[in-house]
């Protein structure tokens, strides 16, 4: 039976508390896995990594998590130029994380604070969507 | 002295799992820095014995073609202190393995006793930190540490 999103959550919720050492009060749904939570760049690797072992209900059909798929390592370079983003890479960064306050990434255009933005309900938005598909 | 806390493999399944052994001798020299009438491992050093074996297991899923670097420790349990005479076991077993590192875990016992649960991350630098340099060659898998295994492979470890 597919799970619920509440269900996704709780899981996701587990997976960040025992990842980061975080209290579970702490991942809220718009809580920023850097700024919020302390995420450093190993524990994008080691939340991908529990995140497959979460959602993996068959051992033949393993949930996997393509490179880059869900934590995006590097941008496009056509949505940077001389170091800010472009009006295409500000549409792109509101399409992939429609939950995050933009404001600050509209107004310095600075690419650096894209990792920032990426909060828990992003990774429940990616494991909904995976799971449908 | 060389920086090298584990002895011989005892057991190695190439990307799955494998064994190590160190034993403790009060001629070591650190042994006597922590608490001068009361020598012990640290707890660090046990868990650098850990991420020797780990590192080189993960090391060996990708022929040394990486360069495997300990990321990060998810966990470190302690159950009891490792003394002078006391022959120490390394289990760690690969959870995860991708382009980008691996996660391990597994135990650290002294006869039958437990005496630590560790988690770890290692990373594939090269992978993983895009833009800064390393140098070519593979600084981390040193001779000293594929010998080792080396020398499991071809019996040594248990021959003279």
């Amino acid at each position: 039976m597919a799970l619920t999103r509440d269900e996704i959550y709780s899981k996701v919720q587990a997976v960040l508390v025992d990842a980061l050492g975080v209290d579970e009060e702490d991942v809220t749904p718009a809580a920023s896995l850097r700024k919020d939570l302390g995420a450093e760049s190993i524990d994008f690797l080691d939340i991908t990594f529990r995140l497959e072992k979460a959602f993996t209900t068959d051992p033949t059909k393993p949930f996997k998590i393509p490179r880059g798929d869900l934590f995006p390592e590097e941008l496009d370079p056509a949505y940077v130029q001389e170091g800010k983003l472009t009006d295409a890479g500000i549409a792109e960064a509101r399409r992939k994380l429609p939950h995050a306050d933009h404001s600050k990434l509209a107004e310095t255009r600075d690419p650096a604070l894209i990792p920032d933005l990426f909060a828990v309900q992003d990774i429940v938005d990616y494991i909904e969507r995976r799971l449908k598909a | 002295m060389r920086w090298i806390w584990i002895d011989k493999f005892i057991e190695f399944t190439s990307r799955t799992s494998a064994t190590t052994v160190k034993n403790v001798s009060l001629a070591e020299e650190h042994l006597h820095d922590l608490y001068p009438d009361f020598p012990i491992v640290p707890h660090s050093l046990i868990v650098e014995g850990f991420a020797q074996t780990a590192g080189i297991l993960v090391g060996e899923a990708r022929d040394f073609a990486e360069k495997v670097i300990l990321a990060k420790i998810s966990r470190a349990t302690f159950h009891r202190l490792v003394r002078p005479g006391d022959t120490i076991q390394f289990r760690a077993k690969v959870d995860q393995l991708s382009e980008q590192g691996a996660s391990t875990s597994g135990t650290v016992t002294c006869e039958n006793d437990l005496v630590a649960e560790i988690e770890m991350m290692f990373s594939h630098i090269d992978q993983n930190m895009a833009g800064l340099e390393f140098p070519e060659h593979n600084f981390v898998f040193t001779e000293q540490f594929t010998e080792l295994l080396k020398g499991y492979r071809a019996g040594g470890a248990v021959t003279i």
